[in-house]
Parts: C-alpha cells; sequence; structure tokens
C-alpha cells in the first residue's frame, strides 16, 4: 500500500480471492485505486478483470480478503446500497421507457420534487450530448447513444465511483475512438474516479492515469501508461502492451548498481537497475526493445549512441508508418521496427542493407 | 431448388389440413338435417337452435369458468418455474422441471385415471373444482414453456442494472421485468385457456355430474339429429379460438419487438 | 472473516432462493402428478375385488394382462395405429417444414407456421366429429362421390375401420410433427449446405448428406411428439372406432370406471406406460448419433 498525501484511495483491495466451486477466478488481489483517478483493469479474457470490478460492484461475493470503497468494507453491503454505479458492456437500457425514464431511473426514491428531478435528467442528457433526447424511446437508439444513455443514467446519481464493463467493445472503430476522447474529458469534467474494464491495451493506454495489467486472476502489474510500456515487469506485460522485440542475452555480471550483459545481434551493454525486471526468468535472460526505438540510418546520418548491421527480410507500408523486419547476425529472429513516413525518406527495399540506429538506455532486461 | 412442385405439395397440405373444418361453415348454414352433398340451401335455423338449448349455455358457461381459473392458475405457477429455471442454479433443478413437464409427455388418460383414482380415494366429490385441478395440471407446462422462452429473452444485465440504480428484488421484478415478459404472460393465459376451453379427457372423467362444452359436444354425438346445430357450434368455437390465437400471436409480435429480439416464428 | 451466520447465508444463496421461486409449482406437480402416478403403481400391486382392496403387494393383475388375449390383442392394435399414425404424419410433414424452412422468405415464416398450427389450437372433440361426418356411411365423402355419380353404393370401408382412426389422428397430430422438424431446421447452418455444393455435391446429395442427419434431432421428436399422446388417444378410438376398434385408453375406462377394478385398471396404465417407455428408449438408442453433438 502506497502512502499519498494529496489523493484519498477510493478503492482498496485486500488480499482478494474469489472461487467459483473448484476455479480460482481471483488469486489474491491486492491493491488500491486513488480518489479522482481515471483507472483501468486490462487484460485477456478470462483473466478475472470483470469480476474484480464486479466485486466492487457487489454483483459477486468474494471468498476471502476484503474489499473496501471509502474506507468501509464492503462485506454484507448489498449492490443496491453501495456507492457505485455501473456502465454494462451491453449498457442494459431498459427497452420499454423512454431515455429520460432511463435516466431517471435511479431517482425514483429521491426526495426532490418533480421539476428537479426533471431538470437533473435535462442536466445528465446534456452532459453526455444526448440534449433533446428525453422522449425518445430506449429500444430505437443507436449503440453509440445507448451508451451515452447509460452514462447519463449512471452519473446522475453522483456515484463515488463509476464502474465501466468494456464499454467500447461493441462500438466500430471510429465511434470507439471518438468515445475515448469524450470518457476522459467526461471524467475530468465529472471528477469522480473511473474505473474501466478493457482487453484493448490501445485504449487503457490512451484513457488510464494508471493501469492494473492482469493476468489469469493476478496482478501482474499495476503503473501509469508510461511505466507499463516503458518499463514492463515481465515478458508477459511487455508482449501484451504494444509490440516487442525478444532476444536472448547474457549476464556477464551484475553488482546490483550495474548489469552487464552481451546480447544476441547487439553486443555487449550496461544497464541500471531501474532496466532490469527481475523474477521473470523462465526462458533465461531475455532483452527487450521497443519498435519505435529502432531507426533506420540513411545515407549521412549518424547514430544517436550505437549502431548494428542488419539485412531488410520484410517491409509493410502502412499509411503513416513502414514497418521494417530486420536480420541481424547473432539474432535468432528479425527485429520489428517502425518508421514514421516523412516526406522525402526513401523506404528501402527487402534484401537491403540496413544501418540501424540503437540506445541501450531503451532496452529492458528480463531475468 | 425453384421446383414449384414442393410449395404445390405445402399448399395442398395445408388445404388438407383445413379441409375439415372449412366444412363448419359449409353445412353450419345448409338447410338439411343430414350433413351430406348435395347443399340445399341457406339457414340460420341451427344457430337459432344452438342459441336457444339451455344445456348448452349451462356448459359453455362452467367451461368459460374453468378456462379462466384454470390460465390463472397455471400461468401464475408457469411464471414461478420459469422464473425459477432461467434465473437460479439448484439443487434437483432437471428432476423437479422434468415433473413439472411430465403432462406433456404422458397420455391424458393415464393423467386423468391417477388423478381420478386418488381423488376418490381421498374423497374428494368431483365437481368443477377438480377438472380446474386437472386443466392446471396440464396447462401449465405449457405456461412453463411460453414463459421460460419469455424470460429467457430478458437480458441479466437489466435487472444487475435497476439494482445498482438503487432497486429492491421486488421492486425490479415489479418495474423491469413484469413489463417485459407482459406479453409472454398474455400469450401464455390466452393458449392455456385454449386448452382448457377444448380439452375433454379430464373435464369427462373429473366432472362429476358438472358438464362442460366438451363434454356436451361429446354427448350430442349420439342425437343425429342434433348434428347441424354441433356445426353450427363448431363454427362458433372455431371462430373463437382462431380469434384467441391471432391476439396471442399479436402480442407474442409485440413483444419482440419490444424489446428488440429474434423472431424464431413459434411459441414452442 | 464472519460473513453471516451460516443459515443466514444459505437464505440468500442461489440455491435457497432458486427452489423457493420453483416450489409453488413443484409442490403442485408433486401433490396432483406424482403421488397420483405413485399410487397408481401401488394400487396396480394390490388386488381389487367386490369388498375393496387387498392390502398386500402381488404382481397378479399384471400377469393378467399379459396373458390377456384381449389385452395383448388390444396393445398391438394400439402400437400398429400409433406406428402407423407416427409413420403418416412425420413423413408428411417433414416436405413442408422443409418447404417453410427453406423455401420461404425470413419475413413469412411466421405466417406460414401460424397458419399450419391454427387448426391444432381448435377443439380436438370438433375435429374428430368432422371426420366422422366426413367419413360416415351418409357421410361428406360418401354422398359427394354419390352425387357426383361416381360411386353407386356408399363405400363402408371408410368408415368405422383403423384406416380411418389413422387418418383422423393423421390429421389432428399433423402440427405436432411439423413443429419440432422445421425448429430443427432452420437451425442448420446454411453455409454447409453451400460448402457441399461448392465441392460438387448435387442439391440432392447434400439434403440427403447433409440436411437430413443434421435435421434428425427434430425427426426424432416429431416422432416421439406424436407416437406417445396418439398411442394414449381415447377419443378417435371411440368415436370413429365406433367401439369396435378400442384402444388402450378405451380399456382403462372400461376396466377402472364400469368394471370398477382400480387394481387391473392401473396396471394396464402402468403396463402401458411401460411399454410405450421401453419403445422410446429403444428408437432414442437406434437413433443416438444423430443426438450426439447437438445442444438444445
Amino acid at each position: 500500500m502506497t502512502f499519498s498525501a494529496e489523493k484519498t484511495n477510493m478503492i482498496e483491495f485486500r488480499d482478494v480471492h474469489k472461487y467459483y466451486g473448484d476455479y480460482h477466478a481471483l488469486r489474491g488481489i491486492n491493491a488500491t485505486i486513488k480518489a479522482g483517478e481515471f483507472f483501468s483493469l486490462l487484460g485477456p479474457s478470462g483473466c478475472g478483470k470483470t469480476t474484480l470490478l464486479r466485486t466492487i460492484a457487489g454483483f459477486e461475493d468474494i471468498s476471502s480478503g476484503a474489499v473496501l470503497i471509502d474506507g468501509k468494507d464492503m462485506a454484507n453491503v448489498p449492490a443496491n446500497i453501495r456507492p457505485t454505479n455501473m456502465v454494462f458492456q451491453s449498457y442494459a437500457i431498459f427497452p420499454h421507457l423512454t431515455v429520460e425514464e432511463n435516466v431517471g431511473f435511479g431517482l425514483r426514491k429521491d426526495p426532490r420534487s418533480k421539476d428537479e428531478k426533471a431538470r437533473a435528467v435535462a442536466e445528465a442528457l446534456e452532459m453526455v450530448g444526448l440534449k433533446g433526447y428525453g422522449k425518445r424511446a430506449a429500444h430505437a437508439l443507436s449503440g453509440g447513444q445507448r451508451q451515452r444513455v447509460a452514462l447519463a443514467r449512471a452519473l446522475i446519481l453522483k456515484p463515488k465511483v463509476l464502474l465501466l464493463d468494456e464499454p467500447l467493445s461493441a462500438l466500430d472503430k471510429k465511434m470507439r475512438e471518438q468515445m475515448q476522447v469524450e470518457l476522459i474529458k467526461l471524467q475530468r469534467q465529472v471528477g469522480i474516479t473511473f474505473i474501466l474494464v478493457t482487453h484493448d491495451q490501445e485504449e487503457a493506454l490512451v484513457m488510464s492515469d494508471r493501469i492494473a495489467v492482469m493476468f489469469e486472476g493476478q496482478i501482474a502489474q499495476l503503473a501509469d501508461p508510461e511505466t507499463l510500456y516503458r518499463r514492463p515487469a515481465s515478458k508477459k506485460v511487455a508482449d501484451f502492451i504494444g509490440t516487442m522485440n525478444f532476444l536472448p542475452a547474457q549476464v556477464i555480471s551484475d553488482s546490483g548498481a550495474t548489469v552487464e550483459i552481451d546480447a544476441a545481434g547487439f553486443g555487449r551493454m550496461s544497464l541500471s537497475p531501474d532496466q532490469v525486471m527481475r523474477g521473470d526468468s523462465e526462458g533465461g535472460p531475455t532483452i527487450g526493445l521497443r519498435p519505435e526505438t529502432l531507426t533506420i540510418l540513411f545515407d549521412g546520418q549518424t547514430a544517436s549512441d550505437r549502431e548494428v548491421f542488419g539485412t531488410v527480410e520484410e517491409v509493410v507500408y502502412y499509411g503513416d508508418m513502414t514497418y521494417y523486419d530486420v536480420s541481424l547476425p547473432g539474432a535468432p529472429e528479425p527485429m520489428r521496427l517502425s518508421m514514421r513516413n516523412v516526406p522525402g525518406r526513401p523506404v528501402l527495399d527487402r534484401g537491403a542493407q540496413a544501418r540501424l540506429g540503437w540506445s541501450p538506455g531503451a532496452v529492458v532486461l528480463f531475468r | 431448388m425453384k421446383n414449384p412442385s414442393l410449395k404445390l405439395y405445402a399448399v395442398a397440405y395445408l388445404i388438407f389440413l383445413y379441409a375439415p373444418i372449412a366444412l363448419l361453415p359449409l353445412f353450419a348454414f345448409n338447410d338439411s338435417k343430414v350433413i351430406a352433398f348435395p347443399l340445399a340451401g341457406f339457414t340460420t335455423n341451427w344457430f337459432a337452435e344452438m342459441w336457444a338449448d339451455q344445456q348448452l349455455f349451462k356448459a359453455f358457461g362452467n367451461s368459460l369458468l374453468i378456462a379462466v381459473c384454470a390460465s390463472l392458475l397455471a400461468t401464475t405457477l408457469g411464471i414461478f418455474a420459469a422464473r425459477a429455471s432461467t434465473r437460479y442454479k439448484f439443487p434437483g433443478k432437471a428432476g423437479i422441471l422434468g415433473l413439472i413437464m411430465l403432462p406433456m409427455v404422458l397420455p391424458e388418460m393415464i393423467v386423468s385415471m391417477a388423478l381420478l383414482v386418488v381423488l376418490i380415494a381421498i374423497g374428494v366429490p368431483l365437481s368443477i373444482f377438480t377438472i380446474i385441478l386437472g386443466h392446471v395440471l396440464i396447462c401449465t407446462p405449457f405456461a412453463v414453456a411460453i414463459l421460460t422462452s419469455a424470460f429467457q429473452s430478458l437480458d441479466r444485465s437489466l435487472e444487475e442494472a435497476a439494482y445498482d440504480l438503487g432497486e429492491t428484488a421486488a421492486s425490479t421484478f415489479r418495474l423491469i421485468i413484469l413489463p417485459l415478459v407482459m406479453p409472454g404472460i398474455i400469450s401464455s393465459l390466452l393458449i392455456c385457456f385454449t386448452i382448457s376451453l377444448d380439452e375433454f379427457i379430464i373435464a369427462y372423467f373429473l366432472g362429476g355430474n358438472q358438464t362442460v362444452l366438451s363434454v356436451y359436444i361429446f354427448g350430442q354425438f349420439r342425437f343425429p339429429a342434433k348434428v347441424p346445430a354441433v356445426m353450427a357450434l363448431g363454427f362458433v368455437l372455431v371462430c373463437i379460438s382462431i380469434c384467441l390465437l391471432t391476439i396471442a400471436e399479436y402480442f407474442r409480435r409485440r413483444g419482440i419487438a419490444r424489446t428488440g429480439g429474434k423472431d424464431t416464428g413459434g411459441f414452442l | 472473516m464472519n460473513r453471516g451466520s451460516s443459515s443466514g447465508r444459505f437464505r440468500n444463496t442461489e440455491a435457497a432462493n432458486g427452489l423457493m421461486m420453483v416450489s409453488p409449482t413443484a409442490i403442485y406437480a408433486v401433490l396432483l402428478l406424482a403421488a397420483p402416478l405413485i399410487a397408481v403403481v401401488l394400487y396396480s400391486l394390490m388386488v381389487d375385488s367386490k369388498v375393496g382392496l387387498s392390502a398386500g403387494l402381488t404382481f397378479d393383475n399384471y400377469i393378467t394382462v399379459w396373458t390377456g388375449r384381449i389385452d395383448q390383442a388390444l396393445m398391438l392394435r394400439s402400437l400398429t395405429v400409433s406406428a402407423m399414425v407416427t409413420l403418416v404424419t412425420v413423413a408428411l410433414a417433414y416436405p413442408v417444414a422443409y418447404f417453410v424452412s427453406f423455401h420461404v422468405r425470413p419475413e413469412r415464416k411466421s405466417m406460414w407456421i401460424f397458419l399450419i398450427t391454427i387448426p391444432f389450437w381448435t377443439s380436438y372433440l370438433i375435429r374428430v366429429f368432422l371426420w366422422k361426418v366426413i367419413l360416415g356411411y351418409n357421410g361428406v365423402i360418401n354422398s359427394g362421390l354419390m352425387s357426383l355419380g361416381i360411386i353407386d353404393e356408399p363405400l363402408t370401408v371408410i368408415n368405422y375401420s383403423l384406416g380411418s382412426m389413422i387418418m383422423t389422428l393423421a390429421h389432428a397430430y399433423a402440427a405436432f410433427a411439423i413443429l419440432p422438424i422445421f425448429v430443427s431446421l432452420e437451425k442448420i447452418d446454411r453455409s454447409f449446405l453451400e460448402a457441399g455444393q461448392d465441392l460438387g455435391e448435387s442439391k440432392l446429395m447434400t439434403f440427403f448428406r447433409v440436411t437430413l442427419p443434421l435435421s434428425m434431432p427434430g425427426v426424432i421428436a416429431a416422432v416421439l411428439i406424436v407416437f406417445i399422446p396418439t398411442i394414449g388417444d381415447y377419443v378417435t378410438p371411440e368415436l370413429i372406432g365406433g367401439g369396435k376398434l378400442p384402444m388402450i385408453a378405451n380399456r382403462i375406462e372400461a376396466i377402472m370406471l364400469k368394471q370398477n377394478d382400480k387394481a387391473l385398471g392401473s396396471a394396464i396404465a402402468m403396463t402401458a406406460m411401460l411399454i410405450v417407455a421401453a419403445v422410446a428408449v429403444v428408437f432414442l438408442l437406434l437413433n443416438r448419433r444423430f443426438l450426439k453433438g447437438q445442444s438444445k
């Protein structure tokens, strides 16, 4: 548990375990989520992220451990009393009600007058960009519109935490990108804690303040996007987030302050402690390099740090980027690297000799 | 296969299905005491005769009463069973549901006789009440089938959303679940009503002295003179059945439209 | 961590809620179906004489039923009639189901199904009555054929015969057969058929090698749905058979009520149920390869 002076812990998981019969779905989750954060639970299908989300909401019980919301243990607190609200993956808009009846549904027992409630509903609709949609029938809306109704319906109750279960997975690419930006803006505007579940790592990186990467019921790494990307804690995390080139390496010396290694294809280099991820020893010591940290040097260009020579195996043009697969002598697999398509920059052919610029500072060692 | 012979066959089949029923309007208005060709001329006498028959009306009244009670009870029982079946896992589920649905695969004769034997042994007098008991027994499986389909098409997250927004289990049922399965409930009521109205075996053996419509019709078989009047009655009954069915189908389709589901073409 | 008393936890578990929810219906079924059926089993093992039921359990009734010539003939006749009805009904129903599933536009399908099922929902008695009228000595067919001059004397073969009973029952249970076959045909992924044709099969081959086997669960369901109620039918043998061709149900009534022998009647009923169950099980076993890998 980290001690934070500025922000309180809104959600705390203390050694949370959950079993479905014999199946161990959550294996000892320990984490805290700060108030006002945009937090994501990221992982492949079946990793337990949705289960964990639902334990916050109260739709799943836990087998042992504790879930705390704003300092209070949620054991025996049913879902309909908890200070959370959820946007479901299917949006769960009530099809037999209108938009405003949906949005105002949670206000049924609210003591305010009808006019005040109507005003609150109108405000909520405006906040999600659905001004004037109040009288529409809910079953006649598009996917994106339904999602906004779900958001309005949840936020109008001013929960302490908003839970979102893969809210963008049903939308097409353009809609998804648009909603990502809108969700970020919304969260800043409303100021409450958002917890998002997604299997799309791009989405998580774009939207979150911090991300918990989960595999098989456990949190593999909990960090902000940049740390996750540049300093992934394990090969699995590195591979899940973005693309990573992996190469075998030999450790020559390890003094704690510096680690000397000899990597296939790249040779010897010195690494500082923050570049070394200990505990991931499967397959022997391995280094990882992101594609964008390798540059193709054209005639006349000098490397800013170090250089290595290789042969172009494959060229893939993507519009704004060109991806190269370059094989290096001594390396078992070609390296994937990406170059921005700047006007005037030449594109290498298959079979051409390439000069690659790289820096040991971009390397991560897993051992 | 753009072969028209298949369509021809299907149409011929439909004609074969409807042919006997088509005789009803033909001979209900036919001015002859005998159901035979050639047709003799138009008359509404048989309807007048049917209308004047007091016994018929008494029997019809009994049938209506039984049908209303049986459909209400069977649908209620069906709601419980369908909700339990689609929403919860519990020990013995397959066996319990199997027992509830069993009347669908047992010959009615056996069900009636078994009930009769027990009722006589306990000393319960046979009456409209015992007929209702029997009808509820055989209508409930149909209600369960229809309502299970209605409950299944309910998105489970709708319930969770209602909870999440502060409702209790009871208010969720009232505000969300009930309105959305209402078309299924209406279908079930209509189907059970129709089944009970037409049912014969249980009404015959468990009715004691009370006559219901089907038993009355059965009794008329022995009197050749009454045959045309029975045709008239049959015509009226078929019209009522078709009306009820059309209403049930309308509600079934409306239910699907409301929740945006897919039409799989039929009740079962 | 204490999460409440164990009985409190049970009250709130899914299993408890489920059992509570199903209990009204379940209790009704137990009281009015399970208990009476058990009573029938017990009765069948007793002896009913003029002075009432005897207490000891015996298989005497079953021996009477199995060795009695009347009962044997009756069972055989019932099985034959049901088998014929099932064969005729299912065989005639399949092409109709196929037609609606494959040759009708999707938006028209439920209309066809609706039209097919309407006759089924009208009064069964009225329909049997109509068949009696059609097939009778002075009935519609005879009078119609005679007035057209096709025959001089009324046909007697069409009334009060097994054939007429089979016809009536086949008509009554037609819809029962069409629906399950239709449902299973609908479930067949159309791309299987296109794949077959893509690989060079003729339409007929596709039908026999792909469509028919995949629709077998529906056919099996149709067979059972027609066979089981038909064998226990009471009205048709009574009215169309003229009382001269009784089937099991009529026999049970005769013994149970007219002879007031509840024990023997129960034994007949149990025997009939066992034979029907045995036939159904054998049929399912013979066809089990069609049922594997199918989810309902």
